[in-house]
């Protein structure tokens, strides 16, 4: 059942529903509300603990903690957090430990600046982290409790992103899903090893050459096995639900036929199908392309989805300054010598809540029609 | 009885730290967690895949130890969990310095940890730089003794008073030397709920260039020249646990190489510090 709710309100909303152990925060802009109602619900008993950390350094740090003790933990921060959390994001992945973040996307400093891009989260994009990047709030609550399902089945940890304002703030008819529903959906959290006084075991050894290097081959073996469980983890939900998201790893829209294709993360994706739906209404043969999960990397389901495509504009709310646009620099290695591959254009825009239009996605969609690269900041 | 933090690990002959670990470990039994920081400790300790830890153990990162254990705490108690002791292990450099935030804000939560700082007065691991903890003229690798310079040129940091100032309900110093302190006051410790503090000082032979053998005499003569004063805080109230002999700073100096170049003018001027400290402390229980 839906109700009228402000996306940060829903989403504290799922995490309570999913029964955490712990929740560690610290509020920042604009992931702040979700924060504060946790603290809400922490004050009237409907969450088991809330620690008011000092620090984002000390949220992931605890909740860290939390993993390891075999708790469901989770946080939520934006930006500067995420990265003052940078050194520990990386320990809490080599760990193999379980931890869900919610981050509200905001640019990085500096300029000093609140509003909405892809800089902080795509910024962690080597950690080691599941990255489940949502189009809307509807899908950014239903993301939770998959994230919260992959990251305690493979051991590792899980950042749901979802846009900052664009979404975090904006009022809408969502369905949160129920207890009872999660209850059924989510197993209890049994990692294989714990701190237990029973069972003592040694967690966070350090490691020498000979070691280190596969316990880091490892675990990106295994975050690359994770799309299984990713794709499972949104098609279980799906039928309870009725609700999905391309495959969980991608969403086509519009792509059957398409020749020119819109690809991108996050909420401007919805702008982008409306951009699609008026010039296919002009007979142009248009599509969009969602990455939903970019971490593990769908490198090879992209390859097959772009497959026999004319052109494609890759956009993108962030930049690897000095070089080029990360998501587009690895789909230009996914279709390496695959054979019908598409021209391929980076579109670089949004940064700091620049506005992206409808009408900013059709002139991208109109400028790769002559089948040529380009690499624009828009 | 079997130790529970086992022989055969990393530490350099006469270890202090080595020696505190135990302590902290047969004095506090099998029913805890530790969290412990990057360092010494966790170097010599746990090198994959070995661990000298026969209870719980996690290392995750340097500064981040308090937070950690405020996270392990919380996830126990809401699993049900009333009675596991969760105990930090730092040193100087994390407690004092890059850690410093994290403590601050775990003793402002009054979380229940016993958060237990092992102080051998500089960076060891790293290979013996100063700290906030490192004495007064001390020579380390980055309070180099030179033309300009003649070792360390800030005291050490107070950091017993300012975690009392959090009004955390127990707070103590001890010392490796003393094992029957270090026991009584790690098993008060335990026995409190919320946020305690207990610094244990533990010599390293290396860092200060002392004879092997001389490591635990070593911390002994901190404690006798009233350098290292044992001290406990209970609501609020400091009380001096052990009164020394008082033997002159010098003969605590002249067997480290970390002193040996001090004049008799700074040897004074200390000597002067640490009298203040007692006499103060004397005239209090005189009123």
């Amino acid at each position: 059942m839906t109700e009228t709710i402000e996306g940060s309100a829903a989403v504290a909303h799922v995490v309570r529903n999913c029964e955490p152990d712990v929740v560690a925060c610290y509020p920042i802009t604009p992931s702040t509300h979700i924060a504060e109602d946790l603290a809400k619900m922490y004050a009237n008993g409907e969450i088991k603990k809330y620690i008011t950390v000092e620090s984002e350094f000390s949220a992931i740090s605890a909740i860290m903690g939390a993993s390891a003790a075999g708790g469901r933990s989770f946080s939520t921060t934006s930006s500067q957090g995420l990265a003052l959390m940078h050194e520990a994001i990386f320990a809490a992945a080599g760990l193999r430990l379980s931890p869900v973040m919610c981050v509200a996307n905001r640019a990085l400093s500096a300029p000093l600046n609140i509003w909405n891009d892809h800089e902080d989260t795509i910024a962690e994009r080597d950690s080691g982290w599941l990255q489940i990047y949502c189009e809307t709030n509807q899908e950014t609550v239903d993301a939770i409790p998959q994230a919260f399902k992959v990251a305690e089945s493979a051991y590792i940890p899980a950042m749901v992103c979802m846009d900052g304002f664009y979404l975090t703030h904006a009022v809408e008819q969502i369905d949160v899903p129920k207890t009872e529903m999660i209850r059924s959906y989510l197993p209890k959290f049994k990692p294989f090893a714990r701190l237990d006084p029973e069972n003592p075991v040694s967690i966070g050894a350090y490691a020498f050459p000979a070691d280190y290097q596969n316990f880091r081959e490892d675990l990106h073996r295994d975050l690359i096995a994770s799309k299984a469980k990713v794709r499972k983890a949104h098609d279980e939900m799906a039928k309870l639900t009725g609700r999905s998201y391309g495959d969980g790893l991608l969403e086509q829209y519009r792509m059957e036929d398409a020749d020119y294709i819109f690809m991108g993360l996050g909420s401007v994706m919805g702008t982008a199908k409306e951009a699609v739906d008026r010039m296919r209404a002009k007979g142009e043969k248009v599509g969009a392309l969602r990455v939903r999960c970019f971490r593990p990397f769908p490198g090879e389901e992209l390859a097959k989805a772009l497959a026999g495509k004319k052109s494609v504009a890759v956009f993108e709310k962030d930049y690897s300054l000095g070089a080029s646009a990360p998501m587009y620099a690895e789909l230009v290695e996914a279709l390496y010598q695959k054979p019908e591959a598409p021209v391929l254009s980076s579109f670089v825009g949004g940064l700091g809540g620049k506005d992206m239009t409808v009408e900013n996605v059709e002139s991208l969609l109109a400028k790769i029609k002559d089948a040529k690269r380009h690499s624009e900041w828009v | 009885m079997t130790d529970l933090f086992t022989p055969g690990h990393r530490a350099c002959a006469g270890c202090g730290a080595a020696i505190a670990f135990r302590q902290i470990v047969n004095a506090l039994g099998k029913d805890i967690v530790i969290v412990n920081a990057t360092g010494c400790g966790e170097i010599i300790s746990t090198p994959f895949p070995e661990s000298a830890w026969e209870v719980p153990y996690i290392h995750t990162l340097f500064e981040n130890v308090p937070a950690v254990a405020s996270g392990v705490v919380a996830a126990l108690r809401a699993q049900g969990n009333d009675h596991t002791t969760v105990v930090c292990i730092a040193g100087d450099g994390s407690t004092y310095d890059i850690g410093f935030g994290a403590l601050s804000g775990m003793l402002e939560r009054n979380d229940d940890v016993l958060y237990i700082c092992y102080d051998n007065e500089a960076y060891m691991n790293t290979g013996v730089q100063r700290s906030s903890s490192t004495p007064l003229h001390a020579l380390t690798t980055t309070s180099e003794v030179g033309k300009a310079l003649h070792g360390k040129e800030q005291f050490k940091k107070p950091l017993l008073d300012i975690v009392a100032a959090h009004r955390v309900p127990y707070a103590a110093s001890t010392c490796i030397a003393y094992p029957f302190d270090v026991d009584k006051k790690l098993k008060k410790a335990k026995a409190i709920r919320g946020a305690r503090f207990v610094s244990i000082f533990a010599s390293c032979v290396t860092g200060w260039g002392v004879d092997t053998q001389l490591g635990v005499s070593i911390a002994r003569l901190a404690v006798e020249t009233g350098m290292w004063p044992m001290q406990e805080y209970e609501n609020g109230e400091m009380k001096i646990t052990m009164k020394p002999a008082r033997k002159p700073v010098l003969e605590y100096f002249k067997l480290q190489r970390r002193f040996k170049h001090l004049t008799p003018e700074e040897v004074a001027e200390i000597q002067k510090t640490v009298d203040g400290f007692w006499a103060k402390h004397e005239a209090g229980e005189k009123k």
